[in-house]
């Protein structure tokens, strides 16, 4: 039994970071959630009473209802693009061949790269001008005779936002693929080897015993991204600018808030994007300390 | 032979997905080391005739403050958060006090919020304490948004060290810093080197807190950065420089510490 004297010494010592944390993480979501029922506009805060007026508007706002069309796009591609190149990546490396150290290094360093470089990078390869002026990936595909490839990428009507999708996919794959060779090798060789003794071929082995045990694995990673999807901000605006088509929440209330003054809209969005990453994480959390064993 | 046969296509789909991932690389090279009158978008794919530094040097020339301010934003950040995350781990690990089971994921919850949900409090409470624009207030962003992660990996860790050897120091007399300072922290610099580039890398890519919370001359560099890539003024060829500028110090930090950044990333996994 620990002692009280122990009890309060060891809670003095996190103190400075609990107080932390609860002010700059509870206490400005709160404050947050104060502003988003404010009429706030303009420079000097404004806490005059709105109830849920704010949120309201964005439902009926025609910008919103892009930037949730835009969300969902981006988020079915990029999470599924990640995942399945990642799992591909895992399952050929974990065939134990020669040089897998560097291919992992290949895979993963785009990981260690702000999405602001990748971003400046990715407008240039991604550049849309046509004819004469055709260059980046567009002008590598005409080089290389795969003229069917070439495309408009993120200035697609209706559809570039799928494009944006691309470079976040060549920065998290990486990620993806360490995440699940990290759950094959955890896999115990028996358990392959004893269906092979019992006649299964490869294919039975992966899809009746791999998958189903890289399962957990798979819907941690999905919500890891899924959350990080929805924060996507910067990468967006390095390759595009503020462009209304590739628009997501994240952006618009830097915009509104920022741009626009409108802090009373800006904060509904925070908190409706907060509310939307809870709803992933907190039971993530919460199953995640659950499971782990007693200290 | 069959068997060789197979294992040597498996390659195939590897070497086209690593070329995917170094053709972003391919051409922020290329494109720097070519001579200012050699830089055509037509001919963006083609190697150049010789290696000049042009390009890199004009980046440089524009981007250097911003660098500066980078390193000295970065450092402090991440050192501060780590030392904090170390105490936080092995309190959290080692000396639970009551209701520590129910701090510990509220703190960790701060490391997944959309940040745009604190935005507005955060600028206007660095306004009041007079830390606004400048990089002290930038730091204190850092690393306090760092905390999550910093405590999460040590705890991690301290949680592996055996429970007997905190209880036979206690015996001999040891007090609740004593134990840190002189048994558990010798054996955490390993933990240390993942969670300070760790930091490191978050702190230095950051662009959000930077955007909001800079003022234009102390911008750290990914700001600088994106200013520049969409002004029509400066060329793509020194954008291309710039961003390699940009992405150089966490590259060289993956390179040279890869093994200790990875431990960091699926630390962020939570189960790994």
């Amino acid at each position: 039994m620990r002692s009280n004297k122990e009890n309060w010494q060891s809670f003095l010592l996190v103190l400075p970071s609990i107080l932390a944390v609860a002010v700059f993480v509870y206490g400005f979501i709160a404050w947050s959630g104060r502003v988003s029922m404010s009429q706030w506009k303009g420079l000097t805060p404004d806490y005059t009473w709105r109830g849920l007026t704010n949120y309201i508007e964005l439902f009926s706002d025609a910008r919103f209802a892009i930037d949730v069309r835009n969300t969902l796009i981006f988020t079915v591609i990029f999470v599924f693009g990640s995942l399945v190149l990642g799992l591909i990546l895992a399952l050929l490396l974990d065939t134990g061949l020669r040089g897998e150290g560097i291919f992992r290094s290949i895979f993963l360093f785009p990981m260690a790269i702000s999405y602001i470089v990748t971003g400046v990078v990715w407008r240039w390869l991604m550049n849309p001008a046509t004819g004469s002026r055709t260059s980046g990936l567009n002008l590598l595909f005409d080089k290389l005779g795969l003229d069917f490839l070439i495309n408009q990428w993120h200035t697609t009507p209706y559809w570039g936002i799928a494009a944006i999708a691309l470079p976040a996919i060549w920065q998290m794959s990486g990620y993806c693929m360490a995440i699940y060779l990290a759950g094959l090798r955890a896999i115990p060789d028996e358990l392959r080897e004893a269906a092979r003794v019992d006649g299964a071929s490869e294919y039975q082995i992966l899809s009746g015993i791999v998958l189903p045990l890289l399962r957990p694995v798979t819907l941690s990673v999905m919500i890891i991204l899924g959350h990080m999807s929805l924060k996507v901000f910067d990468l967006i605006l390095a390759v595009a600018g503020k462009q209304l088509p590739l628009d997501v929440p994240a952006l618009y209330m830097w915009q509104v808030t920022f741009d626009g003054l409108f802090y009373g809209r800006g904060a509904a969005i925070g908190i409706l994007l907060l509310l939307s990453v809870a709803v992933l994480i907190i039971p993530y959390l919460f199953y995640s300390l659950r499971s782990e064993p007693e200290l | 032979m069959t068997q060789k046969r197979s294992r040597f296509l498996l390659y195939i789909p590897l070497v086209a997905v690593a070329i995917f991932y170094l053709i972003p690389v391919y051409v922020m090279l290329v494109t720097g080391f070519k001579g200012f009158e050699e830089v055509n978008l037509k001919t963006m794919w083609d190697l150049p005739t010789g290696i000049r530094f042009d390009n890199f040097i004009e980046a440089y020339n524009k981007l250097a403050p911003y660098l500066w301010n980078s390193i000295n934003m970065v450092l402090p950040a991440a050192v501060i958060s780590s030392i904090l995350g170390s105490l936080n781990g092995y309190v959290l690990a080692k000396w639970k006090f009551k209701g520590a089971d129910i701090i510990f994921p509220l703190i960790l919850f701060g490391m997944f919020i959309p940040y745009q949900s604190i935005l507005i409090p955060l600028v206007e409470f660095m306004k009041t304490i007079n830390l606004y624009g400048g990089l002290p207030g930038l730091v204190l962003t850092h690393i306090i948004y760092g905390i999550p992660i910093t405590t999460l990996t040590f705890r991690n860790y301290y949680a592996t060290i055996p429970k007997e050897l905190v209880e036979a120091a206690k015996i001999d007399g040891a007090g609740m810093m004593g134990i840190y300072w002189n048994i558990l922290l010798p054996i955490s610099i390993p933990s240390f080197v993942v969670v300070l580039i760790w930091q490191f890398t978050q702190a230095w890519n950051d662009f959000l807190f930077a955007v909001v919370l800079t003022s234009p001359s102390n911008w750290p560099i990914t700001v600088a950065l994106n200013n520049m890539a969409g002004s029509q003024i400066v060329a793509w060829n020194v954008q291309m420089a710039g961003s390699f500028l940009t992405a150089l110090p966490t590259l060289l930090v993956y390179i040279f510490l890869g093994r200790y950044f990875l431990r960091g990333m699926m630390a962020g996994a939570l189960k790994g």
